[in-house]
């Protein structure tokens, strides 16, 4: 086994060992992290399991998962030309039912990439003629930033600047994928980033209610294969438990400076997940005390329904119901230079990374 | 997405802004969700904000291997457009 992708191959050695000297039977264990994905991808670790291991991505990704409706109502809101719409570089080409934010900026529309929520601030205090939207997107990770963002606006007595809030939350929606007879996960190995922010509280139900353990890692290898065996060996012992495999960047309590700011302005709503539909409390929406930073509530936008991709089975990815080899459109149609789906657009899409990684993305495989 | 990395502060001034540098690209990022951060502590920065303050030996490691990630590339130019 080549072992030299990583960068201590003695412990990857020993945690191999150690994975396949547990007792288990057939195991399924799901990454909830894009960032998870990835590193397994390309450091082949899918391969290295023993066989009665099998690794699934699922909805990791916070762009991936952003539904056609989400991305129309962005796109409708960059058409009107009193708005400049401001967004993460990942939301630009991810396609909705009709054009994709990057195809209304070809066409002339006002949108920028900004590396921060504050670069929207800044360039709406610029701007003070034309409203200023921010796509948000993202987990718990991100969500904090935003909350921050809207305070300082309120602060700086900004009106107009607004957001567009399409934020979901991890925990309840991995319920809804241990409940969805579809899909059939023994354990999760949970995001490193999320977590730094929750903590490992939110998470306890799983292990507790519906038996299923997690394991918060990090992103390194090593961290991905230190979360397997530790869940390993929770199952051969028969335990059920959130354990914290990445002390070094994860508190049990998270941030509480962050949750308290999130919990200030954000209520709990439901949220549509592409691929996996509504999920009750999912969704963070905007408070009524900061409903003049809500760009649904300001600028009300008319949408036609919402189309799916044809013949697109990113919802089934994203549950790990498939793996993405399995999508008829997997490199054939379906590229990252061309995509047709959302896993394949975001850099950390489980389709994407399968791409990268194997014989079928052959120009870009050697890199990184 | 919610990638962070890791940064050193070098200097805090008004509004709890922080000066930090990124892998060799000066930034200022908010320091509103870690009150209790200190000038050279290390933070983990995501989309201009520091998330958490973390050891020196784990922001380096962290930093090691970034650099060895694929999308960091398509970060890079993100971090270096306009400090
Ligand atoms: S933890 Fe962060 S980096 Fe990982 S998938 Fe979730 S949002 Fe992305
Ligand atoms: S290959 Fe393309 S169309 Fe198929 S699931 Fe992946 S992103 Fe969607």
């Amino acid at each position: 086994m080549d072992l030299s992708g990583f960068r201590d191959p003695t412990i990857a050695r020993g945690l191999i060992d150690a994975i396949s000297a547990t007792d288990t039977g057939p195991v399924k264990i799901m990454e909830v992290c894009g960032t998870h994905t990835v590193s397994i991808a390309k450091n082949g670790l899918r391969a290295i399991m023993p066989e009665r291991v099998t690794l699934l991505s699922g909805p990791g990704c916070p762009v991936c998962v952003t539904a056609n409706r989400d991305i129309d109502t962005a796109v409708a809101l960059s058409q009107r030309p009193d708005v400049i719409v401001t967004t993460f570089g990942d939301m630009m080409k991810v396609p909705g039912s009709y054009s994709s934010l990057s195809r209304e900026k070809a066409e002339g529309r006002d949108v920028r990439i900004v590396y921060s929520p504050l670069d929207a601030l800044t360039l709406a205090e610029k701007e003070p003629d034309r409203e200023v939207i921010f796509i948000a997107v993202g987990f718990e990770t991100t969500a904090p930033l935003i909350a921050a963002a809207i305070l300082r606006a309120q602060e700086q007595g900004l009106t107009n600047f607004s957001v567009f809030c399409a934020h979901k939350t991890v925990p309840i929606a991995l319920e809804a994928l241990v409940n969805d007879p579809e899909v059939q996960i023994d354990a999760f190995i949970l995001p490193g980033h999320v977590s730094t922010i929750i903590g490992s509280q939110p998470y306890e139900f799983l292990a507790e209610q519906y038996k299923v353990p997690g394991v918060i890692t990090g992103f390194e290898p090593v961290d991905v294969l230190q979360g397997v065996y530790m869940i390993l060996k929770q199952l051969e012992e028969g335990r059920s438990e959130i354990e914290i495999a990445y002390h070094r960047g994860v508190m049990p309590e998270g941030n509480p400076t962050a949750r308290e700011l999130v919990e200030r302005v954000f209520e709990p709503v439901d949220a549509d997940w592409r691929g996996i539909g509504v999920i009750p409390g999912t969704g963070m929406g905007i408070r009524e005390a900061y409903a003049a930073f809500d760009a649904a509530k300001k600028l009300p936008v008319e949408l036609p329904e919402p189309k799916e991709i044809k013949g697109c089975q990113c919802g089934e990815v994203l549950r790990g119901v498939i793996l993405p080899f399995n999508c008829k459109l997997f490199a054939r149609g379906c590229t990252p230079e061309h995509p047709i789906g959302p896993c394949m657009v975001s850099s950390e899409g489980s389709c994407a990374a399968y791409y990268r990684f194997t014989d079928y993305g052959k120009s870009d495989a050697s890199d990184g | 997405m919610c990638l962070a990395i890791p940064a050193r502060i070098a200097s805090i001034a008004e509004h709890r802004m922080a000066t930090v540098d990124i892998v060799g690209v000066t930034r200022v990022v908010s320091l509103d969700l870690v009150p209790e951060a200190e000038v050279e502590d290390w933070v983990l920065v995501h989309a201009g904000f520091a998330l958490q303050v973390v050891e020196e030996e784990y922001a380096k490691e962290t930093l090691e291997l970034l650099k060895t990630l694929p999308f960091f590339e398509d970060q890079e130019p993100l971090l270096a457009e306009g400090a």
